[in-house]
């Protein structure tokens, strides 16, 4: 069980204007599941690499429970990485791969043969030790690379897009495994992802990186509910985004007054909620008239358009909701007032 | 027509037959030569047989296989010498990106445009003062000149194509810059040692002018000697000599056509700019 601490994290590439990672501060309370959430090349991976010790920070640091590890040789600093492609040395069998970490330890052939059993077992690859990764399916060659990585009982585990080039069925075998093998062995992980869903299901903290810089870091919930900014809600799948005014408990501004939950601060901002969270039909408060624009049918959703008041908005709600409710018509929609945030 | 499988075959059978002509052909000469007693043109073959020549070169008077020994020598430790340079100078060309990689390629590659014997005067001057000069071990430095092009080249294609993330991924599972390269990088990158390596030996093992100049006709490899008695007119004991000389040239090209040809070829050039 291991704290880490990032403390303003910062990489500089050699002939580049800005940094890959720029003061990224992070802490990580001990056995957490953390997603680094960001889309490609926003130096998530780079952050990963600091961490194992494979790149120098241009400056900041990295500590585990406390103790500073930057002087830490990566194969001395108790993180192990494991790299997206799952990367599995090609000479060597699938039990050769698993084993290396302990081999490189200079643990007694017999340990590692038992260890690497029990650890194929533990990924459900048994009897396949004597074969060689290319052999593996995508999935299993995964597997093999987790594997590998937790024999080692890290402290810190860091995994590096662990689903990506995998089928959809195997995405979810491979997250629960994930999910259960880190639960179990209590291991503080950091997994990178381009996938805000990835990072919803299976990350306890969700860390959004753009551009190299953190934007929020705060459990999923708090992504869709309550977002730093409009960058991140749009990350996050937010679609509406209506300037005004807040004061009085209300919200001024193109959709009419609305009623706000207690803790908005005042003045001017950017009223946001989940096109989810949009309710057809009049409640008791926060009621407006919307005409539908367009509706597009997604398969468990059906997406509106709607012009409520001055603004444009729109809606997810289930098919058999909205069921007849055709383009151009009038329908009242209500905006719950728990559902409605408003950003700086 | 290309199609064509008929084609296809006969013309697999055409370029092998002209490969034949080639290569094999004008070895024969060589062979009938060192087993032939008095061989005068216009004769098609020899008037009479004799393992007269063979007998001579396989002495201890004619000193062939002292020479032989010498060259095997001198060839093995050229090679092991553009390993040890080849293997890291291919790391950094094909790797990594650096202020002057196109100077370093240039001049890495200069020994192949820029004649040898040039060079080698060169050479020769600092090897005097050096006391270089007359000894095998001078000889052995000065092969490096035209080795070691083919030793980079190859490496650098080699490592070209090896991901640099494979090498962070043994570390990262506990592996120490050392074990890593023996356990990691060097499996990956064995193809283009032994392509490379076998490169070198065959270039140090014909290489004439540079030992000549360099060894002051002390360091007499097997090229000096047969070299000695082809122009003394002995073409049967020649025609010997040259026998054993291009053995080392088949066997290496039956044992790497496996490395040269299909997916694991070691020949990338250089790639990665």
């Amino acid at each position: 069980m291991t704290q880490v601490s990032i403390n303003a994290l910062t990489r500089h590439w050699p002939g580049s204007a800005r940094p890959a990672l720029d003061r990224l501060s992070l802490e990580i309370p001990s056995g957490a599941l953390i997603a680094l959430l960001g889309p490609s090349g926003c130096g998530k991976t780079t952050a990963l690499k600091l961490i194992a010790g494979l790149v120098e920070p241009t400056s900041g640091d990295v500590a585990f429970d406390g103790r500073s590890v930057l002087k830490d040789p990566p194969e001395r600093r108790g993180a192990v990485m494991v790299f997206q492609n799952h990367l599995l040395f090609p000479g060597m069998s699938v039990a050769e791969n698993v084993g290396f970490g302990l081999k490189m330890r200079k643990l007694p052939k017999p340990r590692i043969n038992a260890q690497v059993a029990e650890m194929l077992a533990l990924v459900q690859l048994p009897d396949l030790g004597h074969r060689r990764p290319s052999e593996l399916s995508g999935g299993q060659q995964q597997r093999v690379a987790l594997a590998r990585a937790l024999i080692l009982r890290p402290d810190v585990l860091l995994l590096d897009e662990p689903l990506s080039n995998l089928d959809a069925h195997l995405r979810i075998e491979m997250r629960d495994l994930i999910r259960s093998l880190q639960r179990d062995l209590g291991i503080t992980t950091i997994f990178v992802t381009h996938d805000q869903e990835e990072a919803v299901v299976l990350a306890d903290r969700v860390a959004l990186i753009l551009d190299g810089a953190l934007r929020q870091y705060a459990t999923a919930e708090q992504f869709y509910k309550r977002p730093a900014d409009a960058a991140v809600a749009r990350f996050f799948g937010g679609r509406n985004f209506v300037p005004g005014t807040s004061g009085g408990g209300l919200f001024h501004s193109a959709l009419g007054p609305l009623h706000l939950p207690g803790d908005t601060p005042l003045g001017p901002g950017t009223l946001t909620f989940r096109p989810e969270s949009i309710r057809i039909g009049a409640g008791a408060e926060n009621t407006v008239i919307a005409r539908v624009l367009d509706r597009t049918f997604l398969g468990t959703q059906t997406r509106l358009r709607l012009m409520a008041g001055g603004a444009e908005i729109e809606a997810l709600l289930s098919p058999d909701l909205v069921e007849g409710l055709e383009v151009g018509s009038q329908v009242p929609v209500t905006l719950p007032r728990q559902a409605l945030w408003v950003l700086p | 027509m290309a199609q064509d499988p008929f084609a296809i075959r006969a013309f697999r059978v055409l370029t092998g037959a002209l490969l034949i002509v080639w290569l094999v052909l004008p070895l024969v000469p060589l062979a009938i030569w060192s087993f032939a007693r008095g061989w005068r043109f216009p004769d098609l073959l020899p008037q009479a047989w004799s393992l007269q020549a063979w007998t001579y070169a396989l002495s201890d008077t004619s000193g062939v296989l002292d020479s032989l020994g010498l060259t095997i020598g001198i060839s093995l430790g050229v090679t092991v010498l553009s390993v040890i340079v080849g293997v890291p100078a291919g790391r950094a060309l094909g790797m990594y990106r650096f202020r002057g990689k196109q100077v370093v390629e240039l001049m890495i590659l200069a020994p192949l445009i820029v004649p040898g014997i040039a060079v080698a005067l060169g050479i020769h001057s600092v090897f005097i003062s050096l006391g270089l000069t007359n000894t095998v071990a001078g000889v052995m430095l000065v092969h490096l000149v035209p080795t070691l092009p083919y030793m980079v080249l190859v490496m650098a294609g080699i490592f070209a194509n090896l991901d640099a993330d494979l090498e962070q991924q043994a570390r990262s599972l506990g592996a120490g810059p050392v074990a890593t390269f023996w356990h990691v990088t060097l499996p990956a990158i064995m193809p283009g040692i032994i392509v490379g390596g076998m490169f070198a030996f065959l270039v140090s093992w014909s290489q004439y002018v540079l030992t000549l100049l360099i060894g002051g006709g002390r360091v007499v490899t097997l090229p000096l000697l047969l070299f000695n008695f082809a122009t003394s007119g002995r073409n049967d004991i020649a025609g010997a000599i040259a026998m054993i000389y291009i053995l080392p040239g088949i066997v290496i090209l039956l044992f790497t056509a496996r490395h040269l040809s299909g997916r694991n070829t070691g020949l990338g050039g250089i790639g990665r700019q």
